[in-house]
């Protein structure tokens, strides 16, 4: 059987991602997907009706949304830092702006404001219709695995 | 007729109507006023870390916004849903693979405006932390939260007489 780090270090090779995101089941289960656009990358939880928590507005349950962006940021990390395993995470501050309507997609992209030898600290921003009109902001540490 | 532990019941009924709780498989195992515990066991597809068969944070993320949201529901003397404003979690340890975790949540303080809780995920013992929460949920007001959702949460039970406001 395959590693994950063999398949990590085949798709830095060929710079497609898409076999580290198929090997992570928590990204199958909420269903994240990616589109790359260039340096840019754009994550993608589309909608699911088992991504949902209050079901009466309804709207995507808040975990699922931070889960989300913290799996982006992680995979985002991967991407760019071409790190041999999995960044570990370590801290999380997630702030919710707007309702995370269900029957719709939600969008995030990442920003690495600070890479260190051991630690990057990386911003996520989330949207749903409009790319301003953010749902979430987070910010997160992660481990950087040598 | 009023049920022996209402907090119990409200815990039960609000986790069980939240449809990616039920995916997860989380379970409220004991609530009083002062806090409550939800237990969620290991499942190969909450796995973030394929090679250390860890489960992802996120998992973790829901499983303390939930603790937290539903320990805010049985703080306040009427039913009212509560928008989580933010929440700031803090991963101490690697969770052991294979081990059911627990998430135990506490409201430290209910104003009129702000509810503020704090969350404990453990594997069994309290004082050895695998991540740690806080959080501020809205309140709205017990007249925008919607009239069925709230019959489906409290059910037969007391709630006002059963639940003294401790703001």
């Amino acid at each position: 059987m395959t590693t994950f780090e063999e398949i990590l270090k085949q798709c830095h090779e060929t710079r497609k991602y898409r076999p580290v995101v198929d090997a992570i089941p928590y990204a199958g289960l909420i269903g994240l997907d990616y589109q790359r656009f260039g340096h840019d990358v754009i994550f993608k939880l589309p909608d699911n009706p088992d991504n949902i928590g209050n079901p009466i507005l309804p709207a995507v349950h808040g975990g699922v949304v931070g889960g989300f962006m913290e799996m982006s940021a992680a995979i985002h990390l991967l991407m760019m830092l071409d790190t041999p395993a999995m960044p570990k995470i370590v801290d999380f501050s997630l702030d919710y702006l707007r309702p995370v309507r269900g029957g719709r997609d939600t969008f995030a992209e990442c920003q690495v404001i600070r890479q260190g030898s051991r630690v990057a600290n990386v911003i996520i921003n989330a949207w749903q219709t409009k790319r301003e009109e953010a749902v979430a902001t987070a910010r997160a540490h992660f481990l950087l695995a040598r | 007729m009023a049920e022996s532990n209402p907090y119990l019941g409200r815990a039960q009924r609000f986790v069980g109507a939240l449809r990616q709780c039920q995916v997860l498989g989380m379970k409220v195992t004991e609530a009083t006023a002062e806090g409550l515990t939800i237990e969620l066991p290991y499942n190969e597809s909450h796995v973030g870390n394929p090679t250390t068969g860890v489960i992802h944070g996120g998992v973790l993320t829901t499983l303390m916004d939930t603790a937290s949201g539903t320990m805010v529901i049985n703080s306040l003397p009427e039913f009212e849903l509560c928008p989580t404003l933010d929440l700031r979690v803090d991963y101490v340890r690697a969770a052991e693979p294979h081990e059911s975790i627990f998430a135990f949540a506490e409201a430290y303080r209910v104003s009129r405006n702000v509810v503020f809780t704090r969350c404990t995920v453990h594997q069994g013992d309290l004082d050895s932390p695998v991540a740690n929460c806080v959080a501020a949920f809205m309140r709205i007001g017990a007249h925008m939260t919607p009239p069925d959702f709230k019959a489906l949460v409290v059910g037969d039970d007391a709630f006002s007489e059963s639940n003294k406001y401790k703001g």
